[in-house]
């Protein structure tokens, strides 16, 4: 019965030990990345930032391989279809940047079965099995009426700037500018448009609701609007507010040009597209056999007046404000609780 | 031996699906099992099943614009209402089965466009998915669940599906009466009419089983992907066009091949798994699948030449 016992305890350590001595290394490790969409800056400078730690990483040889792989449209049943082809070429870990948070948890599910680590970011899955690495969006939208409350005591009226609706990254942002003005009661939000996260559907969104608009004093935005709006403004003769930015090149041009005029005012925050490479690196971490929580936080890309210029430096034109992240940061933010 | 011209029909895509399976094959061995061949078809399902659907409109000469939004409906509802109270969702199908029926009614009656009432009604799918799907989520019911996940002795599941696919709608289209009828009305409505059918029976009953498959293909997609998202089958409307053609149907005439169909619909899912095995970047993937569909379709038409060459003679 004791050497039973024994025998059964020593089978139970040499499982649990095997696997981690294995995994020590990670040198003959593939990860591919799964992105959906590649039709914005921000995108690019995504798949850019990834290209580029990458190619290091596999120089270095910490991990064997380390490919993108792009769907043509950006469809859900594409991208299922594109994970299941990814398990079958033998990837050990697959980044996924999701087209949507429930329809390839199906794909996901036969990933993780096959014995292959699923780490999703920005566009986040809710199949269990798989790590997430979310943006708290909510806190974005708040540290925007907190700005504010900072720079102006005694409060005024707001213009929001929403993204696309019925998706669930505006809903977030709006959410957390919501819950900022309940605790900050001298704000009062006096119009709401969507602004779709594109300059040019912000300037015409705001354009049109300008007329009907008491003074404004500050507008919160989601990012890819800042600009946009500061034209509608202009366009209508009307004093420039407080236009909060979302770190794009454009709108950090505008910026540094009012500023340098007459000492404007802002800041400017946003996700920064190389949070692929955090998931890469966070990946390289778990095929290591660290113990990693399956929820992660990342923080988002904060540009104020006195760091402006050496952002806008970084940006490349057209581009977003970007960070890419090192082994270092990963564990940083694997180990914060 | 002498060929029927259903035959050739059949030949160039069974032909191009054996060429491109073979290169898949040979790029990635790992395919080659139980497994891999699962995953290589089972999202080939749903498109199998949309396809068959599309080709029964096909079949009546008028066009599906709304089989992605339908579909994607279909998903919503089986992750909600099938899910949670399956009476409900079984009443909201039929529901649904009625309004193609409906709508093949009053194309037929009013001599309407289908695609531009087909148009309108994708517009009419899409809102009532987002209405009962707000935000991705919901949860396939355990049995469908389990039908989309079985695991067959020697055969995976995907391919023991699209047989019975192929085999059940060959039955009811190339061999029933009922099938028939429905060619007849493609290929010439008014003879069909003069010999005492009622056409617009007859439409109403090919527009309720192409509404019936699409169900099905809904509840399918949403088996293998366990919850759904209002925008979920959009790509189906062309897949399934795109589908029916690949397989040696034709846009009007009543010429359609149902076997056919499920294979075009196995061609273009294989078509894109080659393409990413090929490392082919993004940017020119529409464009080789564009070029996977030319080829096929010229060899087609270079077939039909040949065969029209024989009658000739």
């Amino acid at each position: 019965m004791t050497i039973g016992k024994m025998l059964f305890a020593s089978v139970a350590i040499a499982c649990i030990a095997g696997p981690v001595s294995a995994l020590a290394d990670t040198a003959d490790k593939k990860i591919a990345l799964s992105n959906n969409y590649a039709g914005n800056s921000w995108r690019q400078a995504m798949l850019t930032s990834w290209d580029k730690i990458t190619k290091e990483a596999v120089e270095k040889g910490i991990v064997a391989a380390a490919d993108p792989f792009t769907t043509a449209e950006n469809q859900a049943t594409e991208q299922a279809a594109q994970i299941q082809n990814l398990i079958l070429q033998g990837y050990d870990a697959i980044v996924v940047n999701a087209a949507s948070p429930t329809a390839l948890n199906g794909a996901i599910k036969e990933a993780c079965d096959a014995g292959i680590t699923v780490v999703s970011f920005d566009g986040i899955v809710t199949e269990p099995c798989a790590w997430r690495i979310a943006v708290d969006f909510k806190a974005m939208g708040e540290s925007q009426i907190e700005y504010l409350a900072k720079k102006m005591p005694n409060g005024g009226n707001l213009l929001e700037i929403r993204g696309l609706a019925g998706v669930s990254v505006d809903d977030e942002i709006h959410a957390g500018i919501q819950a900022g003005v309940e605790k900050n009661p001298q704000f009062k939000i006096v119009g709401s448009v969507n602004g779709d996260w594109a300059q040019d559907v912000a300037q015409r969104a705001v354009a049109g609701i300008l007329p009907s608009l008491p003074e404004v004093a500050a507008v919160v935005t989601q990012g890819g609007d800042g600009y946009g709006a500061a034209q509608a403004f202009a366009a209508a003769n009307r004093p420039t507010p407080t236009i909060v930015m979302g770190n794009r090149e454009d709108e950090l041009v505008w910026w540094k040009s009012q500023k340098d005029k007459d000492g404007y005012e802002t800041m400017s925050v946003s996700i920064a597209p190389g949070v692929s490479t955090l998931a890469f690196w966070v990946a390289q971490q778990i095929l290591d056999g660290k113990d990693v929580k399956k929820d992660l936080v990342v923080p988002f890309l904060r540009i104020d007046q006195d760091n402006l210029e050496a952002n806008l430096a970084n940006t490349q034109k057209g581009g977003v404000a970007n960070v890419e992240y090192s082994l270092e940061d990963a564990q940083k933010v694997i180990e914060a609780k | 031996m002498k060929l029927s011209s259903g035959t050739i029909r059949l030949i160039i895509p069974a032909l191009s699906l054996a060429v491109l399976l073979a290169a898949v094959f040979y790029m990635q061995p790992r395919a080659m099992s139980y497994t891999g061949l699962n995953l290589l078809f089972n999202l080939a399902v749903p498109i199998a099943l949309a396809t068959v659907a599309q080709m029964l409109i096909i079949a009546v000469n008028d066009l599906d614009l709304s089989m992605g939004t339908f579909v994607s409906f279909c998903a919503c509802v089986t992750a909600t209402f099938l899910q949670a109270s399956p009476a409900i969702g079984i009443l909201i199908f039929l529901c649904a089965i009625a309004v193609y029926a409906a709508m093949g009614i009053i194309i037929h009656l009013r001599e309407l466009p289908s695609i531009v009432v087909t148009l309108g009604m994708s517009f009419i799918w899409g809102g009532l998915a987002v209405l009962i799907l707000p935000a991705p989520g919901g949860e396939a019911p355990g049995w469908v669940r389990w039908v989309m996940t079985s695991r067959p002795p020697f055969v995976p599941m995907a391919i023991v599906a699209s047989v019975i696919i192929a085999v059940v709608t060959h039955f009811l289209i190339m061999r029933s009466s009922f099938g028939v009828l429905i060619r007849g009305v493609g290929g010439n409505f008014r003879s069909v009419e003069r010999a005492g059918w009622s056409v617009i029976r007859i439409r109403a009953g090919a527009y309720a089983l192409a509404g019936f498959f699409a169900v099905l293909s809904g509840i399918a997609l949403v088996g293998l992907t366990t919850s759904a998202d209002a925008n979920i089958a959009l790509r189906y409307t062309l897949l399934s066009i795109a589908g029916v053609i690949l397989g040696g149907g034709e846009f009007v005439g009543g010429k359609v091949s149902p076997i056919g169909a499920v294979i075009g619909a196995l061609t273009l899912t294989l078509a894109g798994s080659f393409l990413s095995f090929m490392r082919i970047s993004p940017d020119w993937q529409i464009g080789a699948q564009g070029a996977i569909l030319i080829v096929v379709l010229a060899l087609r038409l270079f077939l039909n030449r040949l065969e029209k060459r024989e009658k000739n003679r």
